[in-house]
């Protein structure tokens, strides 16, 4: 999708600029594609939102890793204060999802805030030993406050209220994936718009040559907790959709494990292209779902595997390989 | 001359790693409009003197004023906000960029709209034509819409160049603008440079003194960090000092 190509000289740099941002027809394709598991595979509906939950998880990812260059293995951390905040407010008598859900997602967003003074203050390995330090941190900090958390026992007695007063959350799984694909089509689309705004390019300049940014006169770092903030507040929102639709929150949701997965998805997507999230996230879980069918307790093996693959052979992921080929073919 | 008709001064510059002093009460001034050059032998402390008074490096000692304003204790991009740009020797650019994005970003940025995550970046056309504009003056129009990576390497000299006036600077420092261009190119380098709104200070660090001579009003000879001497190009070119300071150490 983000593929410079040379102008004709027809095109002037404007309409060239449009050009780069515009919907193609791909896109459309995949959205209607996220619609069919509704009607082609209703038994597969609990896999469809875990998966879209996880799309919104690792497109937050995307958002700092992918465009600004901010490497972190300690994301989970957001995930899991959004889904324990969801969880917690719901136990103590708050169960109005929509509401709950942008409490979450702020909440997670106000710590991104604090903690970015800290993620900005570093850069390479020590950055990401902050990122894996901060996750640790909160996984214990959760551990400790088991009067709050439930520890490792998990968060008990969680009440859900209809969505808008009149959509329950089924057994099958039919409003838990509306809901969580909607909640996903929203961010990306503000995600899309972002990473077209000025600030995106500013994201990228960032990525691209951190040390030439002071040199154009940009207070880099403010851009950087800018997106920092967002990042945190969307994987808040994947984490309280995980609670609110599953019922259910355990200190997985804060492990590093999670953090570590994300990235994964991301690596074996693509980075930088948004879509690239949402196909790594889909691709690791039928992967998973297809391996642990053939042997349950061995899937990491298949999972590593892929993974060596596409680093290997697929250097800008699964994504990016195949917009390469759509590129020769359209030469 | 007054202080205040000075784009640029430093007084007393000083700046040591460990026991290594690097820059040795370094005071120069430039006037409004000046063609500044800036010359020694390698390792004479050049590029260290731009980095303190970009503000990449803090001085130990001494103080640095844009157009009478002290700015020593500024950061590097508060003080490109105030109309201080540099380029660098070795390209520092935006690999994966093309020429009309970097630029814009660099106008955006001086605009303080850069931050603005709402609004299509399309939507910030007069930057974009400004961008354009820039490109254009430097020759670069063809190449706007192509990734920076894949330029030739003079023209990612002349970005580096058009990033620097983007921020549309008052004091624009050049650290040697054409290294590692060939000789017949870097010539046409210079005529861009010289054809810069006189309004805009220049100091440039060159190593080709057919260059220097052509085009600076005024030279200063750095060597071992400090000043040697600040003179006009005639009397640099014929002072004995300079002469046993350049073929004692093989430059000519």
């Amino acid at each position: 999708m983000r593929v410079p190509e040379p102008a004709p000289k027809s095109l002037s740099p404007r309409d060239w600029m449009k050009r780069q941002s515009r919907w193609s027809v791909y896109e459309l394709i995949a959205w209607a594609a996220a619609i069919t598991p509704f009607f082609l595979f209703p038994t597969y509906l609990p896999l469809a939102n875990q998966i879209a939950i996880a799309a919104l998880f690792a497109l937050s990812v995307d958002l700092i890793l992918g465009y600004a260059g901010i490497v972190t293995l300690g994301h989970a951390m957001f995930f899991g204060l959004g889904a324990y905040f969801a969880g917690i407010i719901s136990v103590h008598g708050w169960g109005e999802p929509i509401t709950g859900l942008l409490m979450a997602g702020t909440f997670a967003g106000l710590v991104g805030f604090v903690s970015s003074f800290l993620i900005t203050r570093v850069q390479h390995l020590a950055l990401i030993m902050v990122t894996l330090g901060l996750g640790y941190l909160t996984l214990e900090l959760a551990n400790a406050m088991s009067w709050l958390t439930g520890g490792t026992d998990g968060l008990r007695g969680m009440n859900r209220w209809p969505i808008f007063d009149t959509f329950r959350f089924d057994l099958w799984g039919y409003t838990a994936y509306s809901y969580s694909l909607v909640v996903l089509f929203i961010c990306f689309l503000l995600s899309r718009r972002l990473v077209n705004s000025s600030f995106g390019l500013a994201l990228r300049g960032v990525r691209e040559n951190i040390k030439r940014m002071p040199a154009i006169g940009s207070d880099h770092k403010w851009h950087l907790r800018k997106i920092y903030t967002i990042s945190a507040a969307m994987a808040g929102l994947a984490g309280a959709l995980t609670a609110q639709t599953t019922n259910v929150v355990g200190m997985d949701a804060l492990s590093f494990q999670r953090s570590a997965d994300v990235v994964v998805m991301l690596i074996l997507g693509g980075t930088g292209r948004l879509y690239g999230a949402i196909l790594g996230a889909f691709i690791y879980f039928v992967a998973r779902d297809q391996l642990a069918g053939i042997n349950p307790q061995y899937w990491y093996f298949g999972i590593g595997v892929l993974l060596m693959l596409v680093v290997l052979f697929m250097p800008k992921g699964i994504l990016g390989f195949l917009a390469g080929l759509v590129e020769r073919r359209g030469k | 001359m007054s202080e205040a008709t000075l784009s640029l001064s430093t007084a007393g510059l000083t700046r040591s790693f460990g026991k290594l002093e690097v820059t040795r009460d370094v005071s120069i001034s430039l006037p409004q409009g000046a063609r500044h050059a800036l010359i020694g032998p390698n390792g004479a402390g050049k590029t260290t003197l731009i980095n303190l008074i970009t503000g990449q490096l803090r001085p130990d000692a001494g103080s640095i004023a844009l157009n009478g304003e002290d700015i020593t204790a500024l950061s590097p991009q508060a003080r490109v906000r105030r109309g201080l740009a540099r380029t660098f020797q070795i390209n520092t650019l935006f690999p994966d960029l093309a020429p009309i994005e970097a630029v814009t970003l660099a106008i955006l940025e001086r605009e303080g709209r850069a931050g603005q995550f709402w609004r299509r970046l399309t939507g910030h056309a007069e930057a974009i034509d400004e961008a354009h504009g820039i490109l254009d003056q430097l020759g670069l129009a063809d190449a706007a819409t192509r990734t920076t990576r894949h330029l030739a390497y003079g023209q990612q000299r002349l970005l580096e160049i058009a990033l620097a006036l983007a921020t549309r600077p008052r004091v624009l420092l050049l650290d040697e603008p054409a290294a590692g261009v060939p000789k017949d190119e870097s010539a046409a380098l210079f005529s861009v440079i010289s054809a810069l709104p006189r309004d805009i200070s220049v100091l440039f660090i060159e190593h080709d003194m057919d260059i220097v001579f052509k085009f600076a009003s005024r030279i200063t000879v750095l060597v071992s960090g400090a000043v040697l001497l600040e003179a006009d190009p005639e009397i640099v070119r014929t002072d004995p000092r300079v002469r046993k300071v350049y073929l004692g150490q093989g430059h000519g």
